[in-house]
C-alpha cells in the first residue's frame, strides 16, 4: 500500500521487516530519522526480538554488528560521512570475515571543511573496503535495496551497503510503498550463517594469515564480490516477480537506444538527469542516461555494453580522486577502454550544492561546443573568479587565512573587517 | 573442613598442594576434565604471565557456564600466539576483530545471544592493557554505561608487548619500554601518567570489579566464578608479568606477580557497584626494591649511583596503596 | 465565491516554496501540503533546505505537487507559488527570487502590503488577485493557542490556489497531530481559508 513517508521512515520500516535481530546505532546527520525510528519499532515491539544497541561511536557500531553477525544474528546499521570513516578500520573486517552486515550510508560529504549535506565522497572512500555498494537514484529504490541486500549479503556471506543522498532523499517526503511482512518474510528466509560462534561446536574466527596464504584469502574476498554481478540481477528479477515492480539491478538504463551522448550517475541525481533527458528528446537531441546501481563490484561489462555505442559519454559524479580526477569516471573509461565513446569527467553537486536541470543542460551544450574538454576533470558549476581570487591570495601573504571564510566574504555572506 | 597439619611443598611460597584439598576445593585447573580453553601448542614465551592468566580465567569461565562460553579477544600477544594459522589453540568459539573493539565485539555478541534468546551462553571480551585502556578504551567504557551482560578480562602485562614492549597507558613510572627509555634526564616512564583501570571501572558503578595476579590461582579462579554468577557488566583486571617485556626470568613470574601484591603495588580486591567489598591481605610484606630487582626494565634504578630517588617514589606509591585499601592486617593493639 | 480549481495538468507541475524561520514549523507545513495532495491522488514531494537544527534561523522548504511521478529532487527555483510564514526575512532573504508574474503569493502577516512597503512591488510584480496576506500567527494565537502559523498559511493556500481542497488539508492536519491539537490547527486553517475566499485580507 503506499503511503505519503519520509524517506527515512520507509527504510526504517522496511528495514525492521527484514527482521534484524540486532541493531547497533550511533547519530549523525542525515541518518538520525532512520535509527530512531528503529528505536522506536523496537521499545514498542514492532520489532522484535530485537537488540538495540545505543553504541558510543560509530567504530563501536560495526563492531557491536560484527559480534552480532558472528554470532549468527542478522545485523544491522546506519551511518554516514565522518561516521563511515570513524568506522573504517571495521568495515575492512567485517568483509574481510565474511560477515553479512547491511548498512545504511547516508550519503554526506567529508570534512575537512565539516559539511553536512549531499555529496557521495562518503562512500566513494570506502569503495575498496570489500562491501558491496548500492545506490538508490530514489526514496522507492532505497526501500526496495535494503530488502534485496540482506538476501545478497546472506547468500554471499559479504556485507552490503545501501547508499542514498543524505537529506535530498532521507529528508524527503513522498509516495512509497512499503511491502508487507508476509511479503518480506517470503523473500528473505532467516539468516544461516556460514560460520558462527557455538559453544556446542566451537570454532576460531578472526586468525592472523600470513605471507603464505593471504594472496589467496584476498582473492577469495574479490571472487566473492564478482559473484554479486550475477546475483544482483537474479534477485532484482525475483524481486519484481514478488513485489510487482522492478527495482534494483546492476544499471538503469534510461533512453540509452539510439543515444548519441549518454549522461552516467549514481544516486538521486538521476532523477534530474531523466527531466534533462526527456526536454533534450524533445528538441531532438539523441541523449540518454545510464543510472549505475551495483557501484561495487563494477559491473564493467554491462556498463561497456550500455555505452559502447554513444560517442560521448558524460560521468556526472559527486565526489572526486583528490589529485587524480573522478572516481566513477575512472572505473566508467576502464570499462570502455579500446572503445571510440569519449569519456567526460564531471564533477557537481559537493557538499550538497544543488544539481539542477538548467546546470545539466548547459553541461550539455558545452559539451556540444567542445568548451569542455574530454578526459580533464571538470567542475560544475564552479565560481573562477572566487577560486582565482584565493589563489592570489595564498600567493601574495603566508597567513591567507581559511579558504572558506575568504570566500564566504567575496561572496558577501560574511561581513568584511572594517579595518 | 577438618583441622589437619599441613606441609608446605614449595619453599619460600604459601601455595599449598592440591593433593592436600578436598576435590571441591581444588582448583579447576587441577581438574582433568578441565577444558584447556587455551591448550597446548600456542606460541608464547616460556614463562608468559598472559597465557597462564588465559588459560587460568577460560577454563574457570568454562566449568561456570558448564562450557557455554563465547569469547571476543582484541588483538595482541595472546591473539596472536594463540592463532598462528592454520592452528588454533582455542578449545571455545572464539572471535578476534580488531585492536581497540574488543568491548564492543563482545556487546554485540551479548546482544545477539539475548535477542535468540540463548541468555544460558555467556560472552567473554578479552584484551591486553593496551587493548583495553588505551585503544579500546571509549568501547570499554560503552559497554561499562550500557551495562550489557559481559565479563570484560584485561591481561596487564604493563606494555604493547606484541609490538616490541612500547609505553601504554597501564605502564608503571619509571619503567623502561621501547618508547620510554632512560636516556635523558627522565628515568623511564614519567610519573604522574597512567590509568587505574579497576577504579575507572568501579567509577561506572557496575555490578563487579576485581583485580588479581596469576600468583593466586584459586583467587583468581574465585573471582571469574564470582563473575560469572553476576549479570551485566563485569570488569576483572589481571596482574601477569611479561618476562621478554620486563627482562625477567621465565622462572619468576609468579614470584614477581606475588611481590606486585606483596609490595603494595598492585592492591588486589574486589568492588561492587563503586565501592569495595574485599581486599586480599599482604601476607608478608615487601619492600618494592625486591620486586624491581627481579626485573631488567627498572635495572636503571640500581645503577652507579642508584636512582633511590626513583625508587622511594615508587615505595611511596606502594605505601599509598596500602593506606588507600587497606592491603595490611591492622596491627593489633600494644 | 468558488475557488477557480487549477487543473495541475495545464502546467504540469505546481511548485510551491515556503520560507520562514526554524520553529515555525515550515518543514511540516510542506510535508502536509504533500500529504493533502496525495490524498486527493497527486504524486508530491516535500523537502526542506536542510540544515542542523536551530531554532530561528531562516528554513526554506518545498513541495512539488504533480499528476505524474515527480524525479526530479532540485530546489525549486521559479516556484507558481510563494509562502512567506516570517515578514522578518523579507530583507534578509531573496524571498522572491524567481517568483514569476502568474504566480501565487501568500504572506503571514496582519498588516497591509502597503505598511509592509510591498504594494507597488507586489503590484508591478504579480496578479492582484494572486497576492493575499493572511494574520496566520493571529489566527493561530486565537485558535491553537500558539504563534505557529503554518496551519493556518496552508489552509489559505488552498483557498487561494485549489491546487489541493481545504479538506485535504485538514485530514492532512488531523492525521499528523493528537486530537486536541489538530483540532486548533484545523480551525486556524479553516478561518484562513474563509477570509481568503472571501476575499478579505485577514488583518490584525
Amino acid at each position: 500500500m503506499r503511503d505519503q513517508l519520509e524517506g527515512s521512515q520507509a527504510v526504517a520500516r522496511a528495514v525492521a521487516r527484514c527482521r534484524p535481530e540486532v541493531v547497533s546505532a550511533y547519530p549523525i546527520s542525515p541518518q538520525t530519522h532512520i535509527v530512531e525510528a528503529l528505536s522506536d519499532m523496537v521499545r514498542t515491539g514492532e520489532l522484535a526480538p530485537c537488540e538495540y544497541l545505543l553504541v558510543e561511536s560509530e567504530f563501536a557500531a560495526m563492531s557491536a554488528a560484527i559480534g552480532a553477525s558472528a554470532a549468527g544474528a542478522r545485523a544491522y546499521t546506519a551511518t554516514a560521512s565522518q561516521g563511515l570513516l570513524y568506522m573504517a578500520e571495521a568495515l575492512y573486517n567485517a568483509s574481510g570475515l565474511g560477515l553479512p552486515i547491511v548498512m545504511t550510508l547516508a550519503n554526506r560529504a567529508i570534512g575537512a571543511p565539516i559539511n553536512i549535506w549531499n555529496d557521495h565522497s562518503d562512500s566513494m572512500s570506502q569503495r575498496d573496503s570489500g562491501w558491496i555498494q548500492l545506490y538508490a537514484e530514489s526514496n522507492q529504490v532505497a526501500v526496495d535495496l535494503h530488502i534485496q541486500a540482506f538476501k545478497l549479503a546472506e547468500a554471499l556471506s559479504l556485507p552490503v551497503m545501501v547508499c542514498m543522498d543524505g537529506f535530498v532523499l532521507t529528508h524527503a517526503v513522498e509516495p512509497l510503498e512499503i511491502p508487507t511482512q508476509e511479503q518480506i518474510d517470503a523473500f528473505l528466509p532467516a539468516y544461516e550463517p556460514r560460520q558462527v560462534l557455538d559453544p556446542d561446536d566451537p570454532v576460531t574466527i578472526g586468525a592472523m594469515v600470513g605471507p603464505e596464504a593471504f594472496t589467496e584469502v584476498r582473492y577469495l574476498a574479490h571472487a566473492k564480490q564478482m559473484q554479486a554481478l550475477d546475483l544482483v540481477p537474479e534477485l532484482a528479477a525475483e524481486f519484481a516477480t514478488s513485489f510487482g515492480r522492478p527495482s534494483g539491478g546492476l544499471l538503469r538504463r534510461y533512453r540509452t537506444e539510439g543515444a548519441k551522448t549518454i549522461l552516467v550517475a549514481l544516486g538521486s541525481v538521476l532523477g534530474t538527469i531523466e527531466d534533462v533527458v526527456d526536454e533534450l528528446r524533445d528538441e531532438g537531441e539523441r541523449i540518454g542516461a545510464l543510472g549505475i546501481t551495483c557501484f561495487r563490484p563494477f559491473p564493467i561489462d554491462e556498463v561497456r555494453d550500455a555505452l559502447a555505442g554513444a560517442d560521448r559519454v558524460v560521468v556526472v559524479e559527486r565526489a572526486f580522486a583528490v589529485g587524480i580526477g573522478g572516481i566513477v569516471g575512472q572505473n566508467v573509461r576502464l570499462a570502455l577502454s579500446g572503445l571510440p565513446p569519449v569519456v567526460y569527467d564531471v564533477v557537481a553537486g559537493l557538499g550538497g550544492r544543488a544539481i539542477t536541470r538548467r546546470s545539466l543542460r548547459g553541461l550539455i551544450e558545452d559539451v556540444d561546443e567542445g568548451s569542455i574538454e574530454p578526459n580533464r576533470l571538470h567542475f560544475l558549476d564552479l565560481d573562477w573568479k572566487l577560486v582565482e581570487r584565493e589563489l592570489q591570495r595564498l600567493q601574495e601573504t603566508r597567513r591567507s587565512g581559511p579558504h572558506a571564510e575568504n570566500i564566504l566574504r567575496d561572496v558577501g555572506v560574511v561581513a568584511g573587517r572594517s579595518h | 573442613m577438618a583441622h589437619r597439619p599441613v606441609k608446605f611443598f614449595q619453599v619460600g611460597s604459601f601455595a599449598v598442594g592440591n593433593r592436600l584439598l578436598e576435590e571441591d576445593e581444588r582448583s579447576v585447573q587441577a581438574g582433568v576434565e578441565r577444558t584447556n580453553a587455551l591448550t597446548k601448542g600456542h606460541r608464547a614465551c616460556q614463562g608468559c604471565g598472559e597465557a597462564l592468566g588465559a588459560r587460568y580465567v577460560l577454563d574457570a569461565a568454562m566449568r561456570a557456564t558448564e562450557g557455554r562460553l563465547i569469547a571476543a579477544n582484541a588483538t595482541g600477544c595472546l591473539e596472536v600466539f594463540s592463532t598462528p594459522y592454520p592452528e588454533s589453540s582455542w578449545q571455545v568459539a572464539w572471535l578476534h576483530s580488531l585492536f581497540g573493539n574488543a568491548p564492543a565485539v563482545a556487546s554485540g555478541i551479548a546482544a545477539a545471544l539475548k535477542a535468540k534468546g540463548r541468555t544460558d551462553v555467556r560472552v567473554i571480551g578479552q584484551g591486553g592493557d593496551g587493548g583495553t585502556l588505551d585503544i579500546g578504551f571509549a568501547c570499554l567504557s560503552g559497554m561499562f554505561e550500557r551495562g550489557d551482560d559481559v565479563l570484560y578480562v584485561c591481561y596487564d602485562n604493563e606494555a604493547y608487548m606484541n609490538t616490541g614492549v612500547q609505553r601504554s597507558g597501564a605502564t608503571p613510572p619509571a619503567a623502561r619500554t621501547a618508547t620510554t627509555k632512560p636516556v635523558g634526564v627522565e628515568p623511564g616512564n614519567a610519573f604522574g601518567q597512567g590509568k587505574n583501570a579497576a577504579l575507572i571501572a568501579m567509577a561506572h558503578e557496575i555490578p563487579y570489579v576485581a583485580t588479581a595476579t596469576v600468583a593466586e590461582l584459586h583467587d583468581l579462579e574465585a573471582k571469574v566464578e564470582r563473575a560469572m554468577e553476576l549479570h551485566g557488566a563485569r570488569y576483572l583486571h589481571v596482574f601477569v608479568p611479561c618476562p621478554l617485556g620486563w627482562g625477567a626470568e621465565s622462572k619468576d613470574t609468579i614470584r614477581i606477580a606475588r611481590l606486585a601484591k606483596e609490595t603494595g603495588l598492585f592492591p588486589v580486591f574486589e568492588a561492587e557497584h563503586g565501592e569495595v567489598v574485599s581486599v586480599s591481605k599482604i601476607r608478608r610484606p615487601a619492600p618494592v626494591e625486591e620486586y624491581l630487582r627481579l626485573q631488567r626494565r627498572f635495572a636503571h634504578l640500581f645503577g652507579d649511583p642508584p636512582r633511590t630517588d626513583v625508587i622511594e617514589r615508587l615505595q611511596a606509591i606502594a605505601d599509598r596503596n596500602i593506606r588507600r585499601f587497606g592491603l595490611l592486617e591492622e596491627e593489633a593493639a600494644a | 465565491m468558488r475557488p477557480r480549481r487549477l487543473a495541475i495538468d495545464d502546467v504540469g507541475m505546481f511548485e510551491i516554496r515556503i520560507h520562514g524561520r526554524g520553529g515555525q514549523g515550515v518543514v511540516t507545513a510542506a510535508e502536509l501540503l504533500s500529504v493533502a495532495a496525495f490524498a486527493e491522488g497527486k504524486d508530491a514531494l516535500a523537502f526542506p533546505t536542510f540544515g542542523s537544527e536551530r531554532t530561528g534561523a531562516p528554513v526554506t522548504a518545498f513541495c512539488r505537487i504533480a499528476e505524474r511521478p515527480i524525479r526530479s529532487r532540485e530546489p525549486i527555483v521559479e516556484p507558481d507559488a510563494l509562502i512567506v510564514q516570517d515578514t522578518t526575512l523579507l530583507h534578509q532573504v531573496d524571498l522572491f527570487g524567481g517568483v514569476g508574474p502568474e504566480a501565487y503569493v501568500l504572506i503571514n502577516t496582519g498588516r497591509g502590503l502597503d505598511e509592509l512597503g510591498l504594494d507597488e512591488f507586489a503590484a508591478s510584480r504579480f496578479r492582484p488577485e494572486r497576492v493575499v496576506t493572511v494574520a496566520a500567527t493571529e489566527l493561530a494565537r486565537e485558535h491553537l493557542g500558539r504563534p505557529l502559523p503554518n496551519a493556518a498559511l496552508l489552509g489559505g493556500f488552498a483557498a487561494l490556489t485549489g491546487v489541493v481542497s481545504v479538506e485535504a488539508v485538514a485530514n492532512a492536519i488531523r492525521g499528523r497531530f493528537s486530537a486536541k491539537i489538530a483540532e486548533g490547527n484545523v480551525a486556524a486553517a479553516l478561518a484562513a481559508a474563509e477570509a481568503v475566499r472571501e476575499g478579505r485580507t485577514v488583518r490584525a
